[in-house]
């Protein structure tokens, strides 16, 4: 099992405070001061690599120092994608000299020319560095462009130095992929895209069925097989996005050309996924169908779960779930046992249920995942248990149920539900299959050690 | 164009490199670096994050706290977290865009020392090194504030060959516990005796007490900065050489030698530089059973890729086991000395290809595939600081991995 290094004076339990805080007493949005930084060994989230690898005939060129290289080249590498990520290795003298703009032109160029085919679609990404010389980006996408005419550019960045103060990579990305898009008008097909989201919107959905019921076609990244197909993603009546982390790119997009556009998040209660529902309905001009049976199933299948997992103490992570106080409330709210919650800041979305969480269970736990002491405050020092969560010290005699791979870890449990961002479910549906995913992994245990620290859940792993 | 790689990863960074080196003393190791660091050092370098805590952190560097010179936000987080687990020692460790600001970690590992009483250091990485640089100069800080003065050396007890700092070992190059845990035995067993071994499986005391060794051997290049300070401090000499399967008695006698006459050697270029021990590999290696199968492929000479001690030892036990020629290219920095008049240094994935154009036998990391020549068979030996776990299915003992039968050919 597992054998800890800790220095002599530390062979102690750390006080949880500033890494977990029962929710009563919880700032809003950020619980957790910015301190130095852990990062638990769970890597099932998608990076820019997974994200550009969507984009169909797409080569990635990087353009960084050594060991910014190497966690994105591998990552390219465990999903079986080396060969669409070529690299272009800065060093000293680059930034001495002053000619970073040259280094990034040459050896893009030279990356491409060494291909063994000629991509349609590069996405460049450039870095925190090339901000801070003041690199002129402009210069080094013209003269690729000039040499290269028969080459789409994406104009992507990897400084994760401005993601405090700013927008992320991820959010940049997702921007920046839908540039190329052009077209001012919404069309008159009756195509509907599904715009930057990691996961495709499943045919069982209930806003993939109202879609497709009504005699129109969904189209997403994901059953494109050529970027022109992708390209082709404009062509559609309506926009959507259902990720938080594309919203700002897709808007965007949708800003500049004038399009139609919703934004149409995972949420966790009947009311708001009823109200979206709706929303797609006014938007394409259909009849609202009646939900009423859709919840009455959740409120079947959700009593299903209950009756088998009982009162067994529940985690959940940002990192399986976008919207974990939502859930939280659900669960909570239909008589779960939900003790912790991990998350590093409370998205905006979920303020109002942050708020009924305070009120009806002020004992439910916020744990950081990247605080630095949560690198000891994991399995049998779980900040559930060191906080006194609902259900007291008994829950030590009870194998935990995680909800994300996070949760799992911090938890110490083999029964968990494996998933990243919903795995792309929504609405009702999501509920549903959710509710039975959970009786699932309360049955059947899993190998956490074996798959949380695999990348890109999805994405394919060689490992 | 050198800088430019089509499709080979690039090794492990200093930054990792240094982390690995001290994870597991009972030190806290800060990296001051927006995102991202930490990630892909614990993802692809690091394979006992999962199972062994360890205090290294990132300070989540933010673009204006680097504009402005915000030094204060970096030394409140560290007094913060060294308050909380009041670590053995603590590391520094810079990143590309404080490197270029000129953030002055040696002013601030003072301030930090001076208010928390514990022993700072700053390893002077930048992001822009491999993990020979980071890892060496971990190590080398190491010896520089850490090891302590024994006065008056002890006499080496009369049974034992020798006392022995084993410098060099990580991950990175050694893989596994077990793997090291084979080092030393391989040392025990020959009658030395180990002082200590940076830095697997060891306690921080022993490593502080390395001025009591007789001898340091470096097992990688990782070791080689470490072991020229303490020559330096202390007068201990060094010899450089890798125990792998074929190579022990060899290692073992230039080790004798060091010790008879202090001078530090490289154990596998000396035996070419004299060719004696050159010469009685090749006849021994003719004696034995010898594959035709390799000699066959492998024509003139066998090409093996990576870090120089442990190549060179798997190179100079080879030619031994199947009388062939062996050469190393070497992708790795800092092997300044540690390669002989055959062997290649290259920077980047261009200078790769051109080494390995006329090759036909190659003993490399499989994500060397993608380089070879067609006609070029390659004998697989993953390697973490190349392939990270990519290829964690086929980690193996590197100190038995001169044993490339036919069948693996």
């Amino acid at each position: 099992m597992l054998k800890r290094i800790r220095p002599e004076k530390e062979n102690r339990i750390p006080n949880p405070a500033g890494a977990a805080v029962r929710i009563a007493d919880a700032a809003y949005p950020a619980p957790f001061a910015s301190e130095l930084e852990f990062n638990a060994p769970v890597h099932e989230s998608w990076n820019i690599v997974h994200i550009g690898m969507q984009i169909p005939q797409a080569h990635q060129i990087y353009v960084c120092a050594d060991n910014c290289m190497r966690g994105v080249v591998l990552t390219a590498a465990e999903m079986n994608a080396i060969d669409r990520f070529s690299s272009v290795v800065l060093e000293e003298k680059d930034l001495y000299e002053g000619n970073l703009e040259d280094i990034t032109i040459e050896g893009i160029s030279d990356c491409i020319r060494k291909l063994p085919a000629r991509p349609p679609v590069v996405l460049v990404f450039l870095v925190c560095l090339h901000h801070f010389v003041g690199t002129d980006t402009g210069r080094v996408y013209r003269e690729l462009e000039a040499r290269f005419p028969d080459i789409q550019f994406i104009r992507a960045w990897m400084d994760p130095i401005m993601q405090k103060t700013g927008l992320t990579p991820d959010q940049k990305l997702r921007k920046a992929v839908l540039d190329p898009f052009y077209k001012g008008e919404d069309s008159e097909s009756r195509n509907v895209s599904l715009l930057c989201d990691n996961f495709p919107l499943e045919a069982s959905s209930d806003l993939y069925q109202l879609i497709t019921g009504n005699g129109y076609q969904l189209r997403q990244v994901q059953d494109c097989k050529t970027y022109q197909e992708f390209l082709d993603l404009q062509d559609s009546c309506l926009v959507m996005t259902r990720s938080f982390m594309a919203e700002y790119g897709v808007r965007r997009m949708v800003q500049r050309l004038k399009r139609r556009y919703l934004y149409l998040p995972p949420a966790m209660s009947y009311e708001e996924i009823t109200e979206e529902l709706a929303c797609v309905c006014r938007s394409l001009g259909m009849e609202m169908p009646d939900v009423s049976g859709r919840a009455a199933a959740c409120e079947e299948a959700l009593a299903r779960a209950l009756d088998v997992i009982g009162s067994t103490p529940i985690s959940i992570d940002n990192m399986g779930v976008p919207r974990p106080l939502g859930l939280a409330r659900l669960l909570i709210s239909h008589g779960f046992h939900v003790t912790c919650v991990y998350l590093d800041a409370v998205n905006e979305e979920e303020r109002e249920d942050f708020l009924w969480l305070r009120q009806h269970q002020p004992n439910l736990v916020l744990a950081a995942t990247m605080q630095v002491k949560m690198r000891f405050l994991h399995g049998e020092n779980r900040p559930d248990l060191l906080l006194g969560a609902p259900g007291g010290k008994h829950q030590e005699l009870l194998k935990p149920l995680a909800i994300g791979p996070k949760a799992a870890w911090f938890a110490d449990t083999a029964y968990f539900v494996n998933l990243v961002e919903m795995n792309g479910m929504w609405g009702f549906d999501a509920i549903i299959r959710l509710a039975d995913m959970m009786i699932d992994a309360y049955l059947h245990e899993k190998d956490t050690r074996d798959i949380v620290p695999r990348k890109g859940f999805g994405c394919g792993s060689c490992i | 164009m050198r800088q430019a790689y089509r499709i080979l990863p690039v090794y492990t960074g200093d930054i990792s490199g240094a982390a690995s080196a001290l994870f597991e003393l009972g030190g806290m190791t800060v990296i001051h670096d927006p995102s991202g660091c930490n990630s892909t050092y614990n993802t692809h370098d690091e394979l006992r994050w999962y199972d062994r805590d360890s205090l290294i952190f990132i300070t989540g560097l933010r673009d204006v706290d680097a504009i402005m010179g915000n030094d204060d936000k970096l030394i409140h987080d560290v007094l913060q977290a060294a308050e909380e687990f009041r670590p053995a020692f603590i590391s520094l460790t810079n990143s590309p865009v404080p490197w270029m600001n000129g953030t002055d970690f040696e002013g601030i590992a003072s301030v930090i020392e001076e208010r928390t009483g514990i022993p700072v250091f700053y390893v002077p990485s930048n992001g822009m090194h491999d993990y020979v640089r980071g890892a060496g100069l971990a190590f080398e800080r190491l010896a520089d504030r850490l090891v302590t003065d024994p006065g008056v050396k002890q006499e080496k007890p009369v049974m034992c060959r020798g006392r022995v700092n084993v410098l060099g070992v990580t991950p990175l190059d050694f893989t596994l516990q077990a793997y090291v845990d084979d080092l030393s035995a391989r040392l025990t067993d020959a009658g030395w005796e180990i002082n200590s071994l940076w830095a697997m499986g060891e306690s921080l005391d022993r490593i502080k007490n390395a001025a009591g060794a007789d001898l340091n051997l470096i097992v990688s290049s990782t070791g080689m900065k470490a072991a020229a300070l303490l020559n330096r401090r202390f007068g201990i000499p060094w010899t450089a050489g890798c125990p792998v399967d074929g190579f022990e008695e060899k290692l073992f006698e230039a080790m004798d030698r060091t010790m008879a006459d202090s001078v530090s050697r490289v154990a596998y270029l000396a035996a070419d530089k004299d060719g004696s021990i050159r010469e009685s590999l090749r006849s021994a290696g003719a004696g034995r059973t010898v594959s035709k199968d390799i000699q066959k492929t492998a024509g003139d000479r066998m090409t093996l890729i990576g870090e120089p001690v442990t190549m060179g030892s798997l190179g100079a036990a080879i030619r031994e086991k199947y009388g062939i020629e062996t050469r190393v290219v070497c992708p790795t920095e800092d092997c300044q000395g540690l390669t002989g008049p055959g062997d290649v240094i290259t920077r980047g994935e261009e200078e790769v290809l051109q080494a390995l154009r006329d090759d036909k036998l190659v003993l490399a990391d499989p994500m060397y595939e993608y380089v070879c020549p067609a006609d070029c068979r390659l004998i697989r030996l993953s390697h973490l600081a190349f392939s990270g776990r990519t290829y964690r299915k086929e980690f193996r003992n590197l100190l038995t991995a001169s044993h490339i039968g036919s069948a693996n050919v």
